[in-house]
């Protein structure tokens, strides 16, 4: 099976029948509701009050409906105008942006308590289009969301890494923006269900406070 | 989008650097919808000094919202102040228009009230 970042790019890809077809497919969407579970959880908020969230690449507002129930305010971007639009349709609570993350995101510095990402960081790794070029454009979108959230705050990407060099440069070019952390295995023994989650800290939340690695 | 995450907004625009121009991005041509939501107390304090309140106001003469001049001394008890402050920031949304930036002149389209971020390649 050819990996759809392969085929073309995502707001190519997730047309209007794809953005549908994913949308509808319940087995889909049970997956990427537990995802985004087990992403807030690593995201390790200070109480269960609500937190103001970024979700980067929230497509139709799957994910967004687990921030909504868990009583958070969010804000999501993504880059497939046609899954926004059925994030629309749906009336999400999240205010939507239409946005590349590999141009950056553009909000005022420590705006958001946390980030979430399910199953989009392995886009941003491809040289698409000739002008795409992915280590400029994970440094640009590494750089501004450090600057986005609160000292402190996590960043919890889900993603489908192809292989352990392309792990590497992710985790090489984040560090570089100032974050640390590392990566969060789940299931490690089972290919089936082996979920990779890259955990990034925005420094310490006070000083002296070392962040750990979640198990 | 509701005016509190607008007031976190800032031009993203490569070489848009004055730090005084880059927010609040100026809205232009705007539609308005007040959408009723649960009030959050906790959640205001919490973003209370996250807010640019300059910013805020300029924002909301700009769209004729009535806004208090300054933050109260002790917002957390003054319920007056939560109230307006939730309609304006949680329960106001712009869902037609564009926002302008005054740095470099972007003007980011907002349409069904998904606000478009998208750059063009000498932007970015
Ligand atoms: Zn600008």
């Amino acid at each position: 099976m050819s990996r759809p970042e392969h085929v073309a790019p995502p707001e190519l890809f997730y047309g209007e029948t794809e953005a549908k077809k994913y949308t509808g497919n319940s087995r889909i969407a049970a997956i990427q509701a537990e995802m985004t579970m087990r992403a807030v959880e690593l995201l390790n908020l200070a109480d269960d009050s609500s937190h103001y969230l970024l979700d980067i690449g929230c497509g139709s507002g799957l994910s967004g409906e687990v921030l909504e129930e868990d009583g958070h305010i969010w804000v999501g971007m993504d880059i497939a105008p046609s899954m926004l639009e059925i994030a629309t349709d749906k009336d999400v609570e999240g205010d939507l942006f239409l946005q590349d993350i590999g141009q950056g995101v553009g909000f005022r510095p420590g705006t958001f308590d946390g980030a979430i990402s399910i199953s989009v960081l392995q886009w941003l790794c491809n040289a698409d289009k000739t002008e795409n070029r992915p280590r400029y454009r994970l440094q640009r979108f590494f750089s501004t969301l450090f600057m986005s959230l609160q000292r402190g705050a996590r960043a919890v990407f889900q993603f489908y890494p192809e292989n352990d060099t392309q792990v590497e440069m992710i985790m090489g070019i984040a560090m570089k923006c100032g974050f640390t952390g590392g990566l969060v295995v789940d299931y490690p023994n089972s290919k089936k269900a082996r979920k990779f989650y890259l955990c990034l800290f925005a420094g310490q939340a006070a000083a002296g406070q070392k962040q750990e690695l979640p198990q | 989008m509701r005016l509190l995450t607008h007031n976190m907004l800032k031009c993203h625009v490569k070489n848009c650097t004055d730090p005084d121009k880059q927010y609040p991005l100026r809205f232009k041509d705007v539609q308005i919808e007040q959408i009723e939501y649960e009030p959050n107390e906790e959640f205001l304090v919490r973003m209370l000094p996250r807010l640019d309140w300059t910013a805020l106001v300029k924002t909301a003469k700009d769209l004729n919202i009535a806004i208090p001049d300054s933050v109260p001394e002790d917002p957390a008890s003054d319920q007056e102040f939560l109230q307006k402050l939730h309609t304006i920031i949680m329960e106001t949304h712009v869902t037609e228009g564009s926002m302008v930036c005054d740095g470099c002149s972007h003007e980011y389209k907002i349409t069904k009230g998904i606000a478009n971020m998208l750059l063009a390649e000498h932007e970015i």
